[in-house]
């Protein structure tokens, strides 16, 4: 009778600490500057690349060559382009290519460098052939690679994703691997071995689930990344064919125009800055949050 | 060792945290000296070796690139209205109709004698193109680089010494500005305002330097400017990280406490200690500063190695692409090994071992 009074007890106790649990991660992230201000930007910029579109006043490819680099106005708050396409309307279409480009390129690259990192940090013969084959990637200035792979497979938009991710993807193989050997020397790892678990069991179940919040960390950066490589690749004319709006590209058109229309380079530059600094001070937050044993270069 | 929580490299892809650096970590376990010699041969041996499958791995996908194009490559340098002569042709010269193995092994070969084939564009050999290309983005490189320890060691000092105050969240907001804002924009920014509202400096082009310093140096501010500053973050926030480090170190405590001007404890004896850490990430995260080149270059029109590979792809140049981008990695490889080896040699731990 004692002991079951002691089980419900317990249970009572358990309930309690975990709700105490939750309450202090959520005081964490409220308290989180970085990764509230972050989040903030990335959820705007997500919802105007999903929903603009649909408010748009504006065709992102109508030409209207009478009223060609306006600066901004009541009609097009952005000022309009070389062609006469509005401004506003381009950068929000934009947002939904560069958006869907750097969100594909987090989402391949991290299930692949899971997949190479676990597999990786497993089987020592795997590890030698794996941990070469990303250093020969990583040994290229990562830009470059990618124009190599977009000379090589063409201007398209599936093919900057395919560039992006094959360029980005032992960036996640690396920090994946590091933390499952890591995982690999603990307790439960071992008894989870000397129960009889197979190897399969052992790496999806209880090694890969530990390694996610790293992985999370590292994508967030290769999402902002993969936004900049696209940009660039774009607008260096080996990216997202015109006259698709992509940010890439319209920077592209103002860099011809840029002694008459200021703000055919400075809107679309700022949006890609609001992009990348939410993306950064989101995964700084993520990364104080989940990973507070990293190393942060702060004191 | 205190390592950079990121390094970002500017339009490039962000390298690993500190698991890269970890990698190469030497080994400062407090050792006996002869072992601890020992343990540094061979991890100088070790570091050595480690290029060799990084170069063939490097050269096989740099040569794999031109045969991932689908259909025929020499059909796409032609155009669609190539006759099937000419095709057949190009195709020989371009030793495309041969076994894929034997390419590889007769493309190696050549690109071991320093042959890398020539350009289908150029009048020229692609090592030629490579030459003569390579002088404007060493210029831009170190200028660069000299702009960014100049920016980033006073304000990560700054900000050190003002731990906690509105300077020190000052330059750390600088410095996260600066890793986002990627160098193309910044290019981009800088000839807006400098070129184009204030016609300070030149939109762009270029002269060498044997046009006159002044002349070499007008064309070079801004895209030096726009390669350093992400550069000068990353050193400004290690900088001051390493500064704060030493700065709680006894020994500062003591030369204050001597009553040793301000000025001097931190740069005679703080600065001193904090320095190695600055420069090896100066000179690891070097090289991500030079990858930035083929953007900005092309921005700037730099004639230089970074713009080279850029026409290549516009053009469809495989040769020149293949032979531009080879050997860049290789010579990332080669200084990444040479900043490593250097770092290992007047790394004091190590050398107060050898004394011993």
């Amino acid at each position: 009778m004692t002991a079951s009074s002691n089980n419900i007890d317990l249970q009572a106790v358990k309930t309690t600490l975990k709700k105490e649990q939750r309450q202090i991660f959520t005081r964490q992230i409220l308290a989180n500057q970085s990764l509230m201000v972050g989040f903030v930007l990335i959820v705007l910029l997500m919802l105007v690349a999903l929903f603009g579109p649909l408010v748009v006043p504006h065709d992102p490819n109508e030409m209207d060559v009478l009223s060609r680099l306006q600066g901004p106005t009541a009609e097009h708050w952005l000022g309009t382009d070389n062609l006469g396409r509005d401004l506003l309307s381009r950068i929000i279409y934009g947002a939904r290519i560069s958006m869907s480009v750097g969100l594909s390129v987090a989402i391949i690259s991290s299930l692949l460098g899971l997949i190479v990192g676990v597999y990786a940090s497993y089987y020592k013969w795997l590890d030698h052939l794996l941990m070469r084959l990303s250093d020969g990637i990583m040994a290229f200035p990562g830009l470059l690679l990618a124009l190599a792979l977009m000379a090589a497979l063409g201007g398209r938009i599936s093919n900057v994703v395919i560039a992006v991710s094959i360029v980005a993807t032992p960036y996640i193989a690396r920090v994946v691997r590091s933390e499952a050997l890591a995982l690999q020397e603990q307790t439960f790892v071992e008894a989870t071995r000397a129960l009889g678990a197979s190897n399969t069991r052992i790496i999806w179940q209880h090694i890969a689930p530990n390694t996610l919040s790293s992985l999370i960390v590292q994508a967030t950066f290769i999402f902002a990344e993969a936004i900049i490589i696209e940009a660039a690749l774009s607008f260096l004319g080996a990216g997202v064919p015109p006259p698709a709006p992509s940010w890439g590209n319209i920077l592209s058109d103002g860099k011809t125009y840029i002694f008459q229309a200021w703000w055919m380079t400075a809107f679309p530059g700022i949006t890609i800055i609001l992009a990348i600094i939410g993306l950064n001070l989101f995964g700084d937050g993520l990364r104080d949050l989940l990973d507070p044993h990293s190393n942060q270069g702060k004191k | 060792m205190a390592v950079p929580f990121r390094i970002r490299p500017p339009g490039g892809a962000p390298l690993g945290d500190a698991a890269e650096f970890s990698d190469r970590a030497i080994p400062t376990r407090d050792l006996g000296s002869e072992q601890r010699e020992t343990e540094m041969k061979s991890y100088l041996l070790k570091r050595l070796l480690s290029v060799i499958p990084v170069l063939f791995i490097v050269s096989t996908m740099v040569f794999l690139i031109l045969h991932l194009t689908p259909g025929d490559p020499a059909i796409v340098i032609l155009g669609d209205e190539a006759t099937q002569e000419q095709v057949d042709d190009l195709r020989e010269q371009m030793g495309l109709d041969r076994p894929l193995y034997e390419q590889y092994v007769y493309w190696i070969g050549n690109a071991l004698r320093g042959d890398l084939g020539e350009s289908f564009f150029m009048n020229e050999t692609v090592t030629e193109s490579i030459v003569s290309h390579l002088g404007p983005t060493i210029s831009l490189g170190i200028l660069a680089e000299l702009i960014a320890l100049v920016l980033a060691i006073p304000l990560g000092i700054l900000a050190a010494r003002r731990k906690g105050t509105a300077t020190d969240q000052g330059v750390m907001a600088f410095s996260l500005l600066g890793m986002s804002v990627p160098n193309f924009l910044l290019s981009l920014f800088l000839i807006l305002l400098f070129s184009v509202t204030l016609r300070w400096l030149p939109v762009a082009g270029y002269q060498p330097l044997s046009a006159g310093l002044w002349e070499h140096l007008k064309f070079l501010i801004l895209p030096a400017f726009a390669l350093g500053t992400a550069h000068a973050a990353l050193i400004a926030r290690m900088t001051r990280s390493s500064m704060l480090e030493v700065l709680n170190a006894n020994y500062i405590k003591t030369a204050r406490a001597k009553g040793v001007k301000e000025r001097w404890v931190i740069y005679k004896h703080a600065l001193r200690n904090a320095f190695l850490p600055i420069l090896t990430v100066a000179g690891q995260s070097f090289l991500s500063l030079m990858g930035g080149t083929a953007i900005v270059e092309t921005i700037f029109s730099i004639p230089g190695i970074g713009q080279l590979i850029v026409n290549g792809v516009m053009r469809r140049d495989y040769a020149v692409v293949q032979g531009a981008v080879l050997y860049v990695t290789f010579a990332f490889v080669f200084i990444n090994l040479a900043v490593d080896l250097l770092y290992g040699v007047v790394n004091p731990q190590v050398r107060l071992g050898k004394k011993k």
